[in-house]
């Protein structure tokens, strides 16, 4: 029996994380996610599920905690905001080459520098691109409702888990501090040691007789070892590029001209189809729910159907280049975009349709 | 006359490496202090019969590589950040003994405000800080605790506090701090000084199982290679120019 709460992104984020039995948060208070652990510490999971919460001296602090605990081989996560997120780039990049899961939160603002505390997708690059240093990539979970806040923090732990690397939550400010109903699974009990140590047979758990000691490192001081680890790391993408795609379509089966948008601009996306269609303009709405692995073929196999594609994005065009890789100059492909915490409306989605794609 | 092998007998052997202490040929310098306190560590993990019970954390710097000698499960830290890594593992496994080892510009410049905070939260873990006064993996460059007047690659004349600032006693800023049980400074540059560092670790060990807080061993160290000296000479350069400005002894004990 799925329970029904009416609550923010952030704080759904929050509850998800202690029903499905995360074993340590660590954060940083940054505005628009500080109620993640706010609602963590009110409550006060130590006395029920034995949950660990933390509120670190630095985003620096917190994600090294995250390091530690995932090299353990325990569920640990964070929450920040794009500047908090850049500060564990360093540490994001250590927990990406030592191969360990851990889930990362970020509720987007706009930048660059101190920014807007408005909600943003600026932090697209940084997220699938590599962000922190050295060739490696997180698994980014793109929600774009409460309830899928909510349902991300599991399935990002299981893919994280699976594949042994970090998985985002790219999130923003609209997601984060907007209420909805949401729908939540019941409470499931964390690991006990003994799982962790079963589950997780790398995990420094303490060397017991039976093994060899775990060594926890992203360090191959020689270049033929270091090159070996990174071949190995990018066959691990190949196949997450291969089995993880997630996408969702929105009216595509006859459309003419194609929307790709992920997040909260999908969402305002999906209304200026409905008011395309409205017109008699035969729109659709590809979103991308993970943009690592993004959804290239499936893009691409609308590259014969359609006559262009639009992507509107709160930036200054990121995923748009992800969407020209796809169809490789096969179709026209524009983007349309706000920045700096300004939000577009559907019916400016819908005029820059009919004018960079249909009249352009 | 007696000869080296008439003396190299075993009813004559006083001292054996830990079983704990692998036999990977060590990378350190001839005459360097890593080696020794190495092994004390792993005496210590040994005698105290913990060995499945406890994770180190291993820092950047020349003691980066630590996790090869040492028979445990370890844990690679980024720069100055050991303390927090091992936040992470303390809080979540807080009934094993969790160590980090940490030089001076690891734990005293970059690692500074991780270092503090561990510290001002009381983190029931033990912290071995090698202070040798230099960067030694880098090649000799000046660190927070390079004295005034001395040499590295960084400060050619000479740190000079106009404009390199002074060095930093850590130590005895986290004395200060409500969290800290336990706080001292050793060396292991003599018999005597390595028994004495010894019981030091051993107790900053044991603190973890008393849940007391955190527990700080600085040991001050040589850097021959680093001080461009032979390891006896360095040994007596540390007792004339460290020893007064980093004082051996027990900054705090409750």
């Amino acid at each position: 029996m799925r329970e029904l709460k009416l609550m923010k992104g952030n704080e759904a984020i929050a509850e998800a994380a202690v029903r499905y039995g995360v074993d340590g948060y660590f954060g940083y208070p940054i505005t628009p996610q500080s109620e993640v652990m706010e609602t963590l510490m009110a409550m006060r999971p130590w006395e029920t599920t034995g949950m660990v919460v933390l509120q670190a001296e630095s985003e620096v602090a917190s994600i090294n905690m995250l390091y530690g605990g995932a090299g353990a081989g325990k569920r640990v996560m964070t929450s920040s905001s794009s500047p908090g997120i850049s500060l564990m780039q360093e540490g994001i990049s250590y927990i990406a080459g030592a191969e360990l899961p851990c889930v990362i939160v970020n509720v987007v603002r706009g930048g660059p520098g101190l920014g807007t505390i408005q909600p943003s997708q600026s932090d697209y690059f940084q997220s699938v691109k590599g962000g922190g240093h050295g060739d490696y990539k997180l698994i980014v979970l793109a929600p774009s409702s409460v309830q899928e806040m909510a349902d991300f923090v599991g399935l990002a732990f299981e893919l994280a888990f699976k594949y042994r690397n970090p998985a985002m939550i790219l999130s923003d400010g609209v997601i984060g501090q907007m209420m909805e109903k949401v729908e939540f699974d019941e409470y499931k009990p964390r690991w006990t040691d003994e799982e962790v140590v079963k589950n997780n047979p790398w995990g420094t758990m303490g060397k017991t007789p039976d093994r060899e000691r775990n060594i926890i490192t992203s360090l191959h001081l020689q270049a033929h070892e270091q090159e070996a680890q990174n071949i190995k790391l990018q066959a691990k993408y190949k196949e997450i590029q291969e089995k993880e795609v997630r996408y969702e379509e929105f009216m595509c089966e006859d459309a003419e001209y194609l929307m790709v948008a992920f997040g909260s601009a999908a969402r305002i996306a999906k209304k200026s189809v409905e008011m395309a269609r409205a017109k008699g303009i035969k729109a659709g709405l590809l979103r991308p729910i993970t943009l690592f692995p993004f959804p290239f073929k499936e893009i691409d196999a609308f590259s014969d159907r359609v006559k262009g594609i639009l992507v509107p994005e709160l930036n200054a065009g990121q995923m748009v280049e992800d969407v020209k890789l796809a169809v490789n100059g096969k179709v026209k492909v524009e983007h349309y975009g706000r920045m700096g915490g300004m939000i577009f409306s559907p019916d400016e989605v819908e005029n820059a349709l009919e004018e960079l794609i249909i009249g352009g | 006359m007696i000869d080296v092998k008439d003396i190299i007998k075993p009813e004559n052997l006083v001292f054996k490496k830990s079983k704990l202490l692998l036999d990977t040929p060590m990378h350190y310098c001839p005459g360097c202090s890593h080696g020794v306190v190495h092994n004390l560590i792993a005496e210590v993990i040994e005698e105290m019969n913990i060995q499945s019970e406890t994770i180190g954390v291993a820092p950047v710097g020349c003691s980066v590589l630590a996790y090869n000698y040492i028979d445990i499960d370890w844990h690679e830290a980024a720069h100055g950040r050991a303390p927090a890594v091992a936040t992470g593992l303390k809080r979540l496994l807080p009934d094993k003994f969790v160590f980090t080892y940490q030089g001076d510009g690891d734990l005293a410049a970059i690692g500074t405000a991780e270092t503090i905070h561990a510290c001002n939260r009381g983190e029931n873990i033990t912290v071995i800080f090698i202070n040798n006064g230099i960067y030694g993996m880098t090649g000799g460059q000046m660190a927070p605790t390079t004295l005034e007047g001395m040499v590295a690659s960084t400060c050619p004349d000479g740190r000079e506090h106009s404009r390199d600032g002074y060095p930093i006693k850590i130590s005895d800023l986290v004395a200060q701090l409500p969290g800290t049980c336990y706080v001292t400074r050793q060396a292991v540059h003599t018999p005597g000084a390595v028994r004495k560092a010894k019981k030091a670790i051993r107790k900053a060990f044991e603190n973890q199982k008393l849940k007391k807080g955190l527990s700080l061993v600085e040991v001050v160290s040589t850097c021959n290679s680093g001080w461009k000296m032979s390891p006896v000479a360095a040994n007596d350069w540390m007792a004339e120019n460290m020893f007064p400005f980093y004082p051996l002894g027990d900054l705090k004990d409750e």
